[in-house]
């Protein structure tokens, strides 16, 4: 995941993106995880957080490949689903997560991703958005009640755009100078 | 803040992105199928499988059910022939089972009928018989029966059945006996109208109606009427249905009546040899006016003229 393309084909876009060093993306992920699951048992309220999906963002807005942010949130969503128990089915957070690295691939293409003001605003609607997708699935296929979004979520999105801030200030000490 | 800018790369197609993109979601959603189990329909995959494959396993079905239905009715003919042979003979062979059973329930009614007869006339001695044999030939109308003297029945006895008179015993043997039909031209028994009381002997013609005898002109004898025994020919008891008046002409000096046997003379089986000639209640037949309170001769018991003896008629 931490490799550069240099590919300069007449016609296509050329944009920046970050090399990070090598098992970062892998260590921030697993490290993700691993809180998510187990802070919340410490400290409940943390469980507003959703770790992985910042983590998510983060890379998908780096790395601005489409392929690989769309496969990194698969991966990290379909981890998570193995992580939270025999009522989650694999493929829950998994969908949402590879709907959010898409798009959080081709917005950092095209937008300056970089200020905080942009990060908070992105991460926010991304919460929204994860969460719409959670709802959907919830709804068409488990056949379950979920709510689109209420005060809780709208709170949660906040403070997670609010951290994930903060963090992606901390995760970019793992790109690697060129 | 500052910024590393690692170098630049070219954006992938964005087809190839969706692309991938789609592989991916299908993927997700089919491992989501294959672990939701729908309450009534079980796993979820396993109902979009279902719900995919049924329009096409319906024009299969269609499909597949009208080539056989081609294949059998036009070229699949060589066992046609002798299914059709097997199937007519098993046909006939049906129609004589219904045909026996049909004989059967027929019969289980007739006995049914003699029973209940006889449950309702416990008091009443009587011996009931199967026709075993009938006349030779068209000149008598007669039948046997598988009763005889060592059953207690004799002579001049009175036969019925549910439905009515029959005839009377003519001949007795040890283990069988004959009857001579009210059809016979020698046979009959003392009758009378149920609503006129009017008396007269009905005897047979050797045709299968019988004729009431010696009713004077100027009695009112409607069509219908019905006609039973009067008791006056020491045979059979009072009030056993005979007939129904069927035709009524005018004569001098009596009337011609035809009248309709109440019981099936021409299809007996079991008939009920009346050992007594104690008065036999026929629920279906109208109870007679006491004697004196009706108006005419005959109801107070005056035999008709040629009816007070017996049973047998001459004409």
């Amino acid at each position: 995941m931490n490799d550069t393309f240099e590919l300069r084909h007449s016609g296509e876009t050329h944009i920046e993106v970050h090399k990070f060093y090598p098992g970062a993306v892998l260590l921030a992920g697993a490290a993700a995880l691993v809180i998510q699951a187990t802070a919340p048992v410490y400290f409940p309220k943390l469980s507003i957080l959703d770790l992985p999906l910042l983590v998510t963002i983060y890379f998908g807005l780096s790395r601005r490949n489409p392929s690989t942010g769309l496969l990194l949130g698969m991966v990290i969503g379909l981890a998570q689903d193995a992580l939270s128990g025999p009522t989650v089915p694999l493929g829950f957070y998994g969908i949402a997560k590879t709907v959010i690295g898409y798009l959080a691939s081709s917005i950092g293409a095209r937008l300056d991703t970089e200020h905080p003001a942009a990060r908070f605003a992105l991460i926010f609607s991304f919460f929204v958005v994860h969460q719409a997708v959670l709802a959907l699935v919830r709804r068409v296929l488990l056949a379950q009640p979920e709510v689109w979004i209420n005060v809780h979520l709208a709170i949660a999105a906040a403070v997670n755009a609010l951290l994930g801030t903060i963090l992606f200030l901390a995760l970019d000490r793992l790109r690697r100078s060129s | 803040m500052s910024y590393r800018i690692t170098g630049l790369v070219a954006i992938p197609s964005k087809h190839k992105s969706l692309t991938l993109l789609a592989g991916v979601l299908i993927a997700q959603l089919l491992l989501l199928a294959v672990q939701i189990k729908r309450d009534a329909h079980g796993r979820l995959i396993r109902v979009w499988a279902v719900s995919a494959a049924y329009p096409f396993e319906l024009a299969g079905a269609w499909s597949f059910g009208k080539v056989r239905g081609v294949w059998t009715h036009y070229f699949a003919l060589t066992t046609t022939e002798r299914e059709n042979e097997a199937l007519r003979v098993e046909n006939d062979a049906l129609k004589l089972t219904i045909s026996q059973l049909q004989t059967r329930a027929a019969e289980a009614d007739r006995l049914a009928a003699v029973l209940g007869f006889k449950q309702a006339h416990e008091k009443l001695p009587m011996v009931a018989g199967r026709v075993i044999a009938a006349s030779a030939g068209t000149a008598s109308r007669t039948i046997e029966i598988d009763r005889g003297e060592r059953d207690g029945i004799r002579k001049n006895m009175a036969v019925i059945t549910p439905d009515g008179a029959v005839g009377k015993v003519i001949e007795v043997y040890r283990e069988t006996s004959q009857v001579l039909l009210l059809t016979d031209k020698e046979g009959g028994a003392g009758a009378m109208l149920v609503d006129t009381r009017t008396q007269g002997p009905v005897g047979g013609t050797g045709e299968p109606t019988l004729q009431m005898k010696y009713v004077a002109t100027e009695e009112n004898v409607p069509v219908g009427e019905r006609i039973v025994t009067s008791g006056m020919d020491k045979i059979f008891p009072r009030d056993i249905p005979i007939g129904t008046v069927m035709e009524v002409k005018a004569g001098n000096p009596f009337k011609q009546i035809r009248v309709q046997p109440a019981a099936k003379l021409d299809r007996l089986e079991t008939v009920i040899v009346l050992l007594s000639q104690e008065p036999v209640e026929f629920k279906s037949a109208t109870p007679s006016t006491p004697a004196g309170t009706g108006g005419s001769a005959s109801a107070r018991g005056e035999a008709a003229p040629g009816a007070s003896t017996a049973a047998t008629v001459k004409p």
